[in-house]
């Protein structure tokens, strides 16, 4: 059983269209722990221990928010800053977070043909996230493509919500089983272009 | 009514002499010698009751001491023992020892010369204290050497004052043919092996009773708040002390002295300043109105060449040991200069010491006489060699000054006035923050529980002038205005702005208005007491009605912003007209905008919160 954390950030949840559901469906999976950190610290009081203790409490370590100019909210770069200190997610005695999994689970505006090197984002989304990947290298984790909703903004006139947000519950719900193929995950662009190639066996 | 028409006399003289005196730079100390020589010798309108007056204005110094006392912190005295026992234990040392040995070389005894030795050892705390604040010299290093040798003569005047009666010569011994003096006083009570017993227990008295008996009964009348009882008790307190010490046969100088020191570190030290302060200053101008009408100026007309020669001579040696021992101590420059020529002169204790010393029979009166005169001599010279540094000697070693002037370090320290739910905050914040932090206080139990964990918080009611001024506010770089009643703390704020310009004012304030008015009043920052708290928890009161914390949060950031920027808006109106039909409109118009501001439906792009507004759902791709 992978202990999954999920840390959400969306500054206007009274406005997210996918992010809330898919956070929201995240709560119902057994196994997975929800942290709104929007919520926890509304005026950015980071408690670095808390944090940390969380981070070891767990196995896969997922941020969860929208793409916000290639990148994420501000808590969770100032999440980042704080808690994954020298000595404890990194350096000679850094060694914490080694052999854990961490993913972005991003929902972007435009469509899947625009983060391509020839789309009008001029690279992948798992290119643009480099710093994230970077980090988990550096703290010895292992970095997974990221889970990326396109067009995020006309899922809702597409009536296309409850099928991702139900793709986003078994992912995670076989990521907590340790049913997800973590070498394949490691080395695709993006989790969601061929979801079903991930998964180990058939539904328990 | 003779009384009455001496204390006019008296009177007369010091109102017109001191200020008179203080304004040519001489010092008030000049200025009452000045008034008593003119209206003694000169007019001769005072004279046979003079030495009557003068015992009971020897009071002043009993009184003096105790402040003396209360100013040396032990802490304090503590953490400068390098430079006291150092600087200040060889000048006194020293220059007791070259001038006993000049007296010997002109025939006097070697009682006489150490009596006298001790005597002009001894500066003008008050001359040498106030000129070097006045110039800003304090700071320097210069300076503060000097005020540590000034510190340790205060408390060497306490040994002074016990060896002086071992020094007295045959012809008027303490064997006890003088009845007056040692009359039924304890000490020749008790056998000789039991004196010194005697002496410790009085001592240990005065010590675990200001502990365990004094500082309780402060407390005590501190809680009835009434002010003129507390000038009472202390009064009662250093009377009390000097009848107990002359009971027992000891200097009443010395008891208030320990007395004082024991109250140094109680929170009710400012307190007892300030209401020891004036009696003291008033005896105390009257003692040396009485010395200066003593002066026998036939003496000064008889021998001028001899008298002026030796407080030329007595100026000359100390500055010269003072110069030497600064060198040791490694002072260069104008530093060793100001410190040398700055305590050149001999003090006001030595009137004090030698009035001592000529009813003991230590010294013969008509010595006592040409000293005296000599010391008024060395202390009027005073204000002229100070004149000579600055003008000529200073300008001189600007080279090597000019690096020396970095180490200049101001107090920087913070008042912080009304230590009640709002100003203990402040306090804590800034203490524990490594500032250095005088608090307050009119409530005993509050200052009494600060100090308890280490704060140095006093009791007084900090609207009183005297009081602020005692707790160094020229001096420190901010100013806290946290007391809770209105009008009392927009005066506060008003006295501080108008007499130390150079203090950053912080108030709290307790409404829009009030703010105005404490800006108007010169405060620099101003903060509304309630405005954060209230604003936090309507913030929760947000998030208990089912706001995202977050959205909360923001909502609370953006009514404090509008409502700040109401302040400014009706700032201007306020100052002009008050609270006019315009003041009422321009609050009306910004309450709507605060509606509009709060609003933050989907679609609503012109006004509200348009924080994280995602683009248009029709987003094409770039």
């Amino acid at each position: 059983m992978a202990r999954v954390l999920t840390l959400f950030a969306h500054p206007r949840q009274d406005r997210s269209e996918i992010n809330w559901p898919m956070f929201e469906a995240a709560q119902t999976v057994e196994g997975v722990t929800c942290v709104d950190l929007y919520a926890r610290y509304p005026s950015f009081e980071i408690n670095i221990a808390r944090e940390q203790s969380s981070l070891l409490d767990h196995d896969v370590i997922i941020f969860q928010h929208p793409l916000y100019w290639y990148s994420a909210p501000a808590i969770i770069k100032e999440w980042m800053d704080l808690v994954l200190e020298y000595d404890f997610a990194y350096g000679a005695e850094g060694t914490a977070l080694s052999g854990k999994v961490m993913f972005n689970a991003v929902s972007c505006g435009t469509a899947r043909s625009a983060y391509t090197v020839k789309g009008g984002h001029i690279a992948e989304l798992r290119t643009l996230l480099m710093p994230f990947e970077r980090t988990a290298d550096l703290c010895n984790m292992r970095y997974l493509a990221p889970y990326a909703t396109f067009s995020a903004g006309s899922l809702r006139a597409e009536n296309r919500v409850k099928e991702t947000v139900s793709q986003w519950h078994s992912f995670l719900t076989a990521l907590t089983q340790d049913r997800i193929d973590l070498d394949a995950a490691a080395n695709a662009l993006t989790l969601t272009d061929h979801p079903d190639s991930f998964f180990i066996g058939e539904n328990a | 009514m003779e009384i009455l028409s001496h204390a006019f006399v008296y009177l007369v003289a010091a109102v017109v002499a001191v200020p008179l005196a203080q304004r040519l730079g001489l010092g008030s100390v000049l200025g009452y010698l000045i008034a008593g020589v003119v209206i003694g010798p000169i007019l001769g309108i005072v004279g046979n009751e003079t030495a009557d007056l003068q015992h009971f204005a020897e009071f002043g110094v009993v009184m003096m001491l105790f402040l003396v006392g209360l100013e040396l912190r032990p802490a304090m005295l503590w953490s400068m023992r390098g430079q006291l026992i150092g600087l200040g234990g060889l000048q006194v040392t020293l220059t007791t020892a070259v001038i006993a040995a000049g007296c010997m070389a002109f025939g006097l005894s070697w009682q006489s010369g150490i009596a006298i030795g001790m005597v002009l050892a001894l500066s003008s705390t008050a001359i040498v204290l106030q000129s070097l604040n006045e110039k800003g010299w304090l700071g320097t290093v210069g300076g503060k050497s000097a005020f540590s040798v000034l510190l340790t003569q205060d408390v060497a005047v306490i040994p002074m004052l016990a060896l002086l009666p071992l020094l007295a010569v045959e012809t008027l011994s303490p064997s006890g043919d003088d009845p007056t003096a040692h009359g039924a006083m304890l000490l020749d009570l008790v056998p000789d092996w039991a004196q010194p017993l005697v002496i410790i227990a009085a001592i240990a008295t005065i010590i675990i009773g200001g502990r365990y008996l004094i500082r309780p009964m402060f407390r005590f009348i501190a809680h009835s708040r009434l002010r003129e009882v507390f000038t009472a008790a202390a009064l009662l307190l250093v009377i009390g002390i000097a009848l107990f010490m002359t009971a027992i046969g000891l200097s009443p100088a010395l008891g208030t002295f320990l007395a004082g020191v024991v109250l140094s570190d109680s929170e009710y030290r400012h307190e007892l300043e300030n209401d020891i302060e004036p009696f003291k200053g008033l005896l105390l101008g009257l003692f040396f109105l009485t010395v200066g009408a003593g002066i026998d100026f036939g003496l000064l007309f008889d021998q001028p060449i001899i008298l002026i020669g030796l407080a030329f001579g007595v100026m000359i040696i100390k500055a010269g040991i003072l110069f030497a021992i600064a060198s040791i101590f490694g002072l260069r420059g104008a530093d060793r200069l100001l410190f040398a020529v700055g305590l050149a002169q001999a003090g006001e204790f030595a009137f004090v010491l030698f009035g001592m010393a000529s009813g003991m029979g230590v010294l013969p009166v008509d010595l006592i006489g040409k000293m005296t005169l000599v010391v008024a001599l060395t202390m009027i010279l005073t204000p002229a060699a100070f004149i000579l540094y600055e003008r000529v000697l200073a300008p001189r070693m600007v080279k090597t000054n000019s690096r020396e002037a970095d180490t200049i370090e101001t107090p920087g320290s913070v008042v912080i006035a009304g230590l009640g739910r709002f100003g203990q905050i402040v306090t804590r914040l800034l203490a524990t923050n490594g500032h250095d932090v005088v608090v307050l206080d009119h409530d005993p139990e509050v200052v009494e529980n600060l100090s308890r964990v280490g704060f140095r918080a006093y009791y007084g009611d900090a609207t009183r002038p005297d009081l602020l001024h005692t707790t160094g506010i020229e001096d420190a770089r901010l100013f806290v205005a946290a007391i809770d009643n209105r009008d009392k703390l927009t005066a506060l704020v008003e006295h501080v702005a108008k007499h130390y310009p150079k203090v950053r004012i912080l108030a709290r304030a307790h409404d829009r208005h009030h703010v105005y008015e404490l800006e108007k009043a010169g405060a620099h920052c101003v903060q509304r007491e309630t405005f954060d708290s209230a604003l936090n928890l309507g913030r929760d009161a947000l998030i208990e009605l089912g706001l995202h914390p977050f959205r909360a949060e923001r909502k609370k950031q953006a009514f404090r912003a509008h409502d700040f920027e109401t302040l400014e808006k009706l700032r201007e109106r306020w100052n002009e007209h008050g609270v006019d039909k315009g003041y009422i409109d321009t609050m009306r118009s910004q309450n709507e905008t605060l509606f509009e501001l709060m609003r933050d439906e989907r679609d609503e792009k012109t006004h509200g919160d348009r924080h994280w507004t995602p683009p248009p759902c029709a987003n094409p791709d770039p």
